[in-house]
């Protein structure tokens, strides 16, 4: 499915436009970062590219010359959206839509539950567990979905710092399982420890793209340093130099 | 003054098979009435929150509207339906159980509809993108958020049973009173009250009282169950 190719994705909404002739080629394995300020158009991104919004204009295509079907998608938002209902009902949900047998669905749900370390607490209510173990659902959800292409939009922006770890370390497992993973954070220690490579996003449009170690030590546009200039601070307690 | 209550509260205590009956009729209705409600409503309403479909808004103000309907407007129409010569009158249904329910259902439907597509749209806005992002089709997730809303629209339900159960303008028009037949807590206190037999309408009087409060407190304790169940 890669690369990723995205072509003048432009998409108005409120009477501006939130994405601006957005144009990029992803094609590294593993790990690409969408960093840039708030509002600059990273969540939208990430919707458009999972079909959740339509664009106004503009094409994303996968595969050499763009050819190849779209790739098994799964999203992990901030805040997970979880319904009255026990832990492991929730995370089935995310294959309710799969068109394999409900012992298939079952298996899988199974195993997503253990593989984020949460088949101890199945039956649990959702809703009343601690804000890391919702985002270990969210990722129960993301495993039982078997993707190709895994759209993180800041799944620890509300963790404290053993909760990030915990998910960062589900981060790294899906990538080693071959999925290709958009991962939009503010947080530049995070971002140097998983990404290959960056995308800086302001005003909807690509101010650089380019290896994470590049872009975070010798950026080379105004957008990228004033947004690094503002976030180092961050970075330098994350023990990153 | 005083003897009224002692006659009244006499009846209660020997089970008054007059009060009882009454009380029969007027719960069987009601509770008939809310369930074909709640079985076209809840569908009906978790639709309209979350499909998208021309002519929307408009089905939205229909709906609000209708919730507030004077029961004994729906009373007439479902009368003119049924009368003899009306659209439905080969059924044979007019001044009997079946009636009212009929005119119940039509006061309740569109209550349970419009507080369900509030409820579930509410939960849309918080939970359906991630719904669609899960691959959901529209059924699906109209059915999950419905699940996940349970507890409100079982509040939502006993609301509408609590409007059918105290109306009196629907069941009075298309039920006529008939003594042992169509006669409803509501009808019978209305009547025996002019007539004068006080002792009855006050006993009447009581259980339906008695039947509200139960309801009511009914939607509570299931509220602050939820609330502490599921968070
Ligand atoms: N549906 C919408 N209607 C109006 N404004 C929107 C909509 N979606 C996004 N926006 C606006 O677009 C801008 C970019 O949003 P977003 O993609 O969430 O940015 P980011 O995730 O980078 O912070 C924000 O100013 C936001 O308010
Ligand atoms: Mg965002």
């Amino acid at each position: 499915m890669l690369p990723i190719l995205i072509k003048g994705l432009t998409l108005l909404a409120g009477g501006r436009a939130v994405l601006d002739d957005f144009t990029a080629e992803i094609a590294t394995r593993g790990i690409t970062a969408i960093i840039g300020p708030n509002g600059a158009g990273k969540s939208t991104l990430l919707r458009a590219l999972d079909g959740l919004v339509r664009p106004g204009r503009g094409t994303i295509a996968f595969g050499p010359g763009g050819r190849s079907p779209a790739p098994r998608r799964a999203f992990v938002f901030q805040k997970t959206a979880l319904i009255r209902a026990s832990v492991v009902r929730n995370v089935a949900l995310a294959v309710e839509a799969e068109p394999i047998s409900a012992a298939e669905r079952a298996a899988r749900v199974a195993a997503a539950l253990e593989r984020v370390g949460l088949a101890a607490r199945a039956q649990d209510a959702a809703r009343r567990l601690s804000g890391g173990e919702q985002q270990r659902v969210a990722f129960a959800r993301a495993w039982a979905r078997r993707p190709d292409l895994l759209l993180l939009d800041e799944p620890t922006a509300s963790l404290d710092p053993a909760a990030t770890e915990e998910i960062e370390r589900l981060v790294v497992a899906l990538r080693d399982a071959g999925t290709k993973i958009l991962l939009v954070s503010h947080n530049l220690g995070q971002v140097a420890r998983l990404a290959e490579d960056a995308v800086v996003l302001a005003s909807g449009k690509v101010a650089e793209h380019g290896p994470v170690d590049r872009i975070l030590k010798h950026p080379a546009s105004e957008a990228a340093r004033a947004y690094l200039k503002g976030e180092l601070p961050w970075m330098s307690f994350a023990g990153v130099s | 003054m005083l003897e009224t209550f002692a006659e009244a509260a006499r009846l209660l205590l020997v089970l008054d098979p007059a009060v009882a009956g009454i009380a029969t009729m007027s719960l069987r209705v009601s509770v008939a009435a809310s369930a074909i409600g709640c079985a076209i409503g809840i569908p009906v309403g978790a639709l309209v929150a979350i499909a998208r479909f021309p002519g929307r808004a408009v089905v939205v103000v229909v709906l609000n509207a209708l919730m507030g309907l004077p029961a004994v407007v729906v009373g007439l129409v479902v009368y003119l339906a049924l009368s003899r010569s009306g659209p439905l009158g080969h059924l044979g249904l007019l001044f009997t159980p079946g009636a009212m329910i009929v005119a119940q259902t039509v006061l309740v439907t569109p209550l349970v509809a419009a507080l369900t597509r509030q409820i579930v749209e509410d939960a849309d806005g918080e939970l359906g993108e991630q719904l669609r992002a899960m691959g959901l089709s529209t059924l699906q997730r109209a059915r999950t958020l419905v699940f996940d809303v349970r507890f409100s629209l079982a509040v939502a339900v006993l609301a509408a049973f609590g409007r059918a159960i105290a109306e009196v303008g629907a069941v009075l028009v298309v039920g006529g009173n008939i003594a042992g037949h169509t006669r409803t807590m509501t009808t019978a206190i209305s009547l025996e009250t002019q007539k004068g037999d006080l002792p009855l309408a006050l006993a009447l009087g009581f259980v339906l009282l008695a039947i509200v409060i139960v309801v009511n407190a009914a939607a509570a304790a299931l509220r602050s169950h939820a609330a502490r169940r599921y968070g």
